[in-house]
């Protein structure tokens, strides 16, 4: 049984391997790209608007708000980052329901690739908004005893949400593959439909834990210009 | 026996462990954690969207540590390292 979409080879080329993750992780990108062009061409201000624009605001204006909920100063910053991040992990669990797609974020690469880039997003993030000193000072929070405990949960967190991601995925797909051999058609049916359930719970935490990892190293300067000025904390963005 | 038949004996074993062992805590905590939001839920019906989210974040943060079993025995069934490990240098 294969356990990961990396083994699955699509296509082969002088060497050039083109397999499964790959070519459904474009997939999913294409669809994502494609479909919000096709939406985001022809908006509307007036009183008629269409439905998919509709839908793409309530889905753009969810996100803000859920990060506007984390209390880290300006959403907007985020939104690109965050609301990729969800929608990407989203669409791609939700397609399991096509038949012959297997979810590009149940195999191992996919989700390393992702929290690399939440783990290159916290320092970009954190400097932009305290400067390098400011971030390099987070390390050193509460005291400089803590600097190793604060590099190794660095490193810890951006394992814990590879794993937490792939393994959730990686088990939807392997439990249905065990089911459909010894109680085949109907309890296979009921664990795809828990799985969906869990793609997208765990397309809402992996983003929800990227926005609380981004604001806990960039929190610290809004709450101190709080305490300075008793402004609202968007003044510095 | 051969080492090969070892490896598979103890893997088999310990990825029955693994899982069985693992998902205990786990499972205790989503129960208390379950338990105490439908109390809060009922004494505070006016904060379910906050503590709905709380919850379901908080439930995945538990539930990784069973994941993490589960991974770790998937690896142990089917991705074994070892068996490729005395397929290449003969079987000890």
């Amino acid at each position: 049984m294969e356990i990961s979409p990396d083994a699955w080879i699509l296509y082969e080329w002088r060497g050039w391997q083109l397999n499964a993750t790959v070519v459904f992780t474009w997939g999913v990108m294409a669809i994502l790209v494609l479909g919000s062009w096709a939406v985001t061409a022809r908006l509307s201000e007036g009183e008629t608007v269409s439905r998919w624009q509709v839908m793409l605001e309530v889905i753009v204006g969810r996100i803000r708000d859920q990060i506007d909920d984390m209390g880290s100063g300006d959403p907007e910053r985020y939104l690109p980052f965050i609301g990729t991040l969800f929608l990407f992990i989203a669409s791609a669990n939700i397609l399991t329901i096509v038949p012959c797609y297997q979810p590009p974020t149940g195999s191992l690469s996919t989700t390393a690739a992702l929290a690399i880039c939440v783990l290159i997003a916290v320092p970009v993030f954190s400097i932009g908004q305290r400067g390098l000193a400011g971030y390099l000072k987070t390390y050193v929070r509460p005291t400089p005893l803590m600097l190793p405990f604060n590099i190794v949960s660095e490193a810890s967190r951006t394992l814990a949400l590879a794993i937490r991601l792939y393994g959730n995925v990686m088990s939807g797909t392997v439990i249905v593959g065990i089911l459909i051999s010894i109680a085949p058609f109907f309890f296979p049916i009921l664990l795809q439909l828990l799985g969906l359930l869990t793609g997208l719970i765990q397309a809402y935490i992996f983003a929800i834990l990227a926005m609380v990892y981004i604001a806990s190293a960039s929190r610290d300067r809004a709450s101190e210009q709080d305490n300075q000025t008793q402004a609202p904390n968007n003044q510095g963005d | 026996m051969d080492p090969d038949t070892w490896i598979a004996i103890i893997s088999i074993v310990t990825a029955g462990l693994t899982i069985a062992i693992g998902s205990i805590g786990p499972a205790i905590a989503e129960g208390r954690a379950a338990s105490q939001a439908l109390q809060s839920l009922a004494q505070q019906p006016d904060a379910s969207d906050t503590i709905t989210r709380t919850l379901f974040v908080s439930l995945a943060m538990i539930e990784s540590t069973a994941i993490y079993c589960f991974v770790v025995s998937m690896i142990l069934i089917f991705a074994n390292p070892f068996t490729t490990l005395v397929a290449q240098t003969g079987g000890g």
